[in-house]
């Protein structure tokens, strides 16, 4: 960073604080309690003394999003990418989206990562023994940048339901997990892909944390014949909205468009 | 613009590793040689409600570099291989201990008149938790800290919660403690962000 720029950011700094107003918080409406005591992990995990408001400050308006973008074509690609030399088995399929801000505007060059269980349900990871066989051809990780339009895309097997613990005969929906940093502290999301019409979703204390219905359909992806490819792989689209501006405001010295 | 309905958040689970913390992602060493400024460790562990050791946390930190100066842009020409980033990201281990080696951070603008004291934004995520929490490390021998514009938003009794106590042990100044409890006595403050 040379000198120049350091004065550009300290100069826009006093602009930033004035468009902090505009900076809607998390929406609480629709992201989860801390406390939910179906989703057992949380009862002793889950703070209670409730989150502390301050203002933000130019701290939360950066963030190490455009940072990273160390990735290969290759780490988009879960079918392949256990470096085997052979094909991990399931039903091939390709997810795709768009990552936005909360108005709407893409976030371009941004870090999609995501981990998931392989097609009979099974996570390669030491704390995972229940009995679903093992695919040597997939390790169930990929990540990918958003392209100029904001838009991720993998290509990757469907994954199985898996068991666990918190419930009689508890059974997790099919998901894919995904993290996503965005252009700002604030917009850090980590969250779980889901996929229409799958019959697990009323039992899954975790999928229905979410308070609202709005906010739950938003999870799951859908179906979509554009996306398939001939003779190749079924298609899924989901978008994914994180909060704040895309721009934070000392960015090219723009203001922040809303 | 209209605004959008966000994504909801999830849990990050108990199978993060493989795709969180391989070794291109795992940054528990934030300064190279070449970077400026005071060498810092922090060192703690993360406690669930009852004083239990989380295993499986996720800790995430943003900070400046020593002038105050955060490596944020949005434009792509600028190099990205700068001596000093400012992210880092861990896993807790089975003692649900945690460290990060870093430059202690200069002080940050706040608004036009006033600056903040040193802090690390930090993140914890982890099974359990639905939504990450976020919280500051700040420098309990940094007399900066009784004017922190964010930091007198705490109520007093639990602003120690945010303060990284120097640990004697490793050398005045150079290790820093700070536990991160979930829930019960001595929670750590989080904030709304
Ligand atoms: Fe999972």
């Amino acid at each position: 960073m040379t000198k120049n720029d350091s004065k550009q950011i300290d100069q826009a700094g006093t602009k930033m604080m004035q468009t902090i107003r505009e900076i809607v918080r998390g929406d609480r409406d629709i992201f989860p309690p801390f406390l939910y005591e179906a989703y057992k992990s949380t009862i002793r995990r889950a703070p209670r003394m409730g989150l502390v408001d301050v203002p933000l400050t130019i701290s939360e308006l950066t963030g190490p999003g455009p940072l990273i973008s160390a990735v290969t074509p290759e780490d988009a690609d879960l079918t392949r990418n256990a470096s085997q030399g052979a094909e991990a088995i399931g039903q091939r399929i390709i997810v795709t989206g768009q990552v936005l801000d909360e108005y709407g505007g893409p976030i371009p060059h941004t870090l999609v990562e995501v981990w998931q269980a392989n097609a009979s349900g099974r996570y390669i990871h030491h704390r995972d023994d229940w009995p679903g066989p093992l695919d040597p051809n997939f390790i169930g990780v990929g990540r990918c940048l958003t392209d100029a339009n904001g838009v991720y895309r993998f290509q990757t097997i469907r994954p199985g339901a898996y068991p666990w613990k918190n419930h009689q005969n508890a059974w997790r929906p099919a998901h894919i997990h995904f993290s996503v940093f965005g252009q700002s502290w604030l917009s850090r999301l980590v969250t779980q892909m889901y996929f229409e019409d799958d019959p697990l979703f009323f039992q899954d204390p975790i999928f229905n944390s979410v308070p609202t219905e709005d906010a739950r359909h938003r999870l799951i992806a859908r179906y979509d014949h554009e996306v398939s490819s001939p003779e190749w792989a079924l298609g899924w689209r989901w978008n994914i909205v994180l909060k704040g501006p895309q721009a934070t405001p000392f960015e090219n010295n723009r203001e922040v468009q809303k | 613009m209209t605004r959008q309905p966000l994504t909801a958040s999830q849990t990050v689970g108990p199978f993060f590793h493989d795709g969180l913390l391989c070794a291109e992602l795992h940054r528990n060493t934030l300064a190279p040689a070449e970077a400026v400024g005071d060498r810092v460790r922090i060192e703690g562990r993360v406690l669930d409600g009852d004083g239990q050791v989380v295993p499986d946390a996720l800790i995430e930190i943003w900070q400046a570099d020593h002038q105050g100066h955060y490596h944020h842009s949005g434009t792509d020409d600028l190099p990205l291989d700068i001596a000093f980033n400012g992210f880092g990201r861990t896993g807790t281990d089975a003692a649900g201990a945690y460290w990060f080696e870093t430059i202690k951070p200069g002080r940050v603008a706040f608004d036009e008149n006033t600056l903040q004291s040193p802090h690390i934004c930090v993140a914890v995520l982890a099974r359990g938790l639905l939504n990450h929490l976020y919280t500051r490390i700040y420098f309990a021998d940094d007399p900066a800290n009784a004017e922190d514009p964010v930091l007198r938003r705490v109520p007093v009794e639990r602003q120690r919660t945010l303060l990284a106590q120097p640990d004697s042990e490793g050398g005045a100044g150079v290790v820093y403690r700070f536990d991160i409890v979930l829930q019960g006595a001595g929670e750590t403050v989080f904030f709304n962000i």
